[in-house]
């Protein structure tokens, strides 16, 4: 009974790395083959087949793609700024991928007895949430770290010492800073709604509710929000950091093997993470209108079909970057500045504006 | 225990960075030293039960500030001479500044230590955000619209400046240009008409 008090003070810390492991895996996988379904929808956007090779339909090839990266050359530029050049990949992924330990997976279990556990370690537990770390605030820990992903790529163009690379990371940063605050400020709505910046609690304001789903009360914020998105992921029609016409591949022009995988997996971990951030806001996150009436809530069916309604709702936006990718053109600079500043920007402090003082009214 | 040995990792990391930050003579690399600085007070910010700061931190600092203080270095691409002997005679000033604060602190450290050593019962509540909201819209009301009045002028005067110099003679420029290039065109047709 010596390892008793060892076990019991190493039981939180097993249990939250088992959910990052989980969460992490559950994340990649995603990405992963958003990257397949990306080749394949813009292959029938074109009238194309897309990747069919390995695998039935091409299922294995996002592995394929590893292998290949993993085995490639690792060129490095010659006067590059090593430390630099090799800092950026990883910052670029790392901040990616923090914002996943607040993540509302799905509801929490309540109805599972934990006491079969050994060693009493059951005995405190009432519920399960399917959520890493619940802080107070979620949405400005999401935002504040995705805002510090852009060292990633300003850092890339800059250390690689390279035209296209410093043009790309110059762009970049610029076009972050300015989508920053039309993004920020389309959430300030949706968080005055909801009386909270905890994204758990978002979701469960939103059940209560009077429309249920916050993108009817709030749908200009919505739709600054999801333009803003396309803009902080860098993808078209704002993908202007790697405009290939003009500057071959912009940031990333000089990475290759695997520190391009690593940019290449951030920038799809990034659209994970604003088809997660929409769907929590706007769409109710986890929530299934009804679905209360057929299973009890806090049970294990009521959670798992919560928790891939969530996941539908995520992909179905991933969808939806792929098919604008498909379907729209690249902005110009100078479009794309004036259109955030004078457009956007303002939209989404009327929407703030409006908004308070609805609420204002509507609390009185 | 744990909160101890990661409150001096942190505090280590803020202290190698600061120094960092002061001793490279590359700007670049010092605003990234200044990034890790900011970084790692959020850290103690969220050890200290205080997460609203701790976010703001990352999101206004490291997320906006510094992004343009390294897209300035980056469009400006300063070299790293020039800076040596022109500061020299700051040095007094710099130490006399120093020897202040190291008295500030150890005041602080004498205070703390004669202070009465008991838990204030408001501790629970603040740090959240929505104490730090009702104290701003209530008890510092008169300060943050002050704040945001020098913000609002800040906002006007660059947007003044920045027009004064650069975009009317721009688009003055841009706009003779291409009066000259419609006149020859203009004339070119005429010719060719005629």
């Amino acid at each position: 009974m010596l390892m008793e008090p060892v076990i019991k003070t190493a039981f939180p810390f097993v249990v939250t790395a088992v959910a990052v492991l989980i969460a992490f895996q559950m994340v990649l996988m995603i990405v992963a083959y958003t990257v397949l379904a990306e080749r394949k929808v813009l292959g029938w956007i074109q009238g194309r087949i897309g990747p069919n090779r390995v695998g039935p339909w091409g299922v294995l090839q996002p592995f394929a793609d590893l292998l290949k990266f993993i085995f490639k050359e690792d060129l490095v530029p010659d006067k590059s700024t090593k430390f630099i050049y090799f800092l950026a990949p990883m910052v670029a992924l790392v901040c990616a991928l923090m914002p996943m330990v607040v993540y509302p997976f799905g509801p929490a279990i309540t109805s599972v007895d934990w006491s079969f556990l050994p060693y009493g370690l059951g005995e405190g537990i009432r519920t399960l949430p399917l959520t890493i770390a619940q802080i107070d605030v979620g949405v400005l820990f999401v935002l504040g770290i995705t805002s510090v992903g852009v060292y990633g790529i300003a850092l890339a163009g800059w250390s690689s010492n390279s035209k296209y690379s410093l043009m790309g990371g110059l762009r970049s940063s610029a076009q972050m800073i300015s989508y920053e605050l039309a993004m920020g400020a389309s959430v300030i709505g949706v968080v005055m709604l909801a009386g909270t910046l905890d994204l758990g609690g978002i979701i469960y304001a939103q059940q209560t509710s009077t429309f249920r789903w916050f993108i009817i009360p709030q749908f200009v914020g919505f739709i600054v929000f999801l333009i803003a998105a396309f803009a902080e992921t860098n993808r078209v029609p704002f993908d202007l950091p790697e405009a290939e016409t003009e500057l071959v591949a912009g940031f990333h022009t000089e990475y290759s093997a695997l520190k391009f995988a690593l940019f290449f997996m951030a920038e799809y971990v990034n659209m994970f993470t604003v088809s997660v951030m929409c769907t929590v806001l706007f769409l109710g996150g986890w929530y299934v209108p009804g679905l209360s009436h057929i299973f009890e809530p806090g049970t294990i069916p009521y959670a798992l079909v919560s928790h891939f309604a969530f996941i539908g709702k995520i992909c179905a936006f991933l969808f939806f970057y792929i098919w604008v990718r498909g379907t729209l053109p690249r902005f110009r600079f100078d479009q794309l500045m004036n259109f955030g500043w004078k457009f956007l920007l303002p939209v989404a402090l009327a929407n703030v504006i409006v908004t308070t003082v609805v609420v204002f009214f509507l609390n009185r | 225990m744990a909160s101890t040995a990661l409150f001096f990792l942190f505090a280590g990391f803020a202290i190698m960075c600061a120094i960092s930050m002061v001793y490279h003579k590359n700007p670049l690399y010092s605003a990234i030293s200044l990034v890790g600085v900011f970084i790692s007070l959020s850290c103690i910010y969220v050890m200290l039960a205080a997460p609203f700061i701790a976010a703001v931190q990352i999101l206004i600092y490291a997320g906006a500030i510094m992004v343009l203080v390294v897209f300035v270095i980056m469009l400006l691409n300063l070299d790293d001479q020039g800076t040596k002997n022109r500061l020299r005679y700051l040095w007094a000033l710099g130490g006399g500044l120093g020897v202040v604060l190291l008295v500030q602190t150890l005041f602080i450290f004498y205070a703390v230590m004669k202070a009465p050593q008991q838990a204030s019962d408001q501790s629970v509540s603040v740090g959240k955000t929505l104490s730090i909201g009702q104290s701003m819209y209530t008890v510092y009301l008169l300060p943050v619209e002050i704040v945001g009045v020098l913000l609002l002028m800040a906002i006007i005067g660059a947007v003044i400046l920045a027009r004064r110099l650069s975009q009317p003679q721009l688009e003055l420029v841009v706009d003779q240009e291409l009066d000259r290039r419609n006149e020859t065109e203009l004339e070119n047709e005429y010719r060719v008409e005629l």
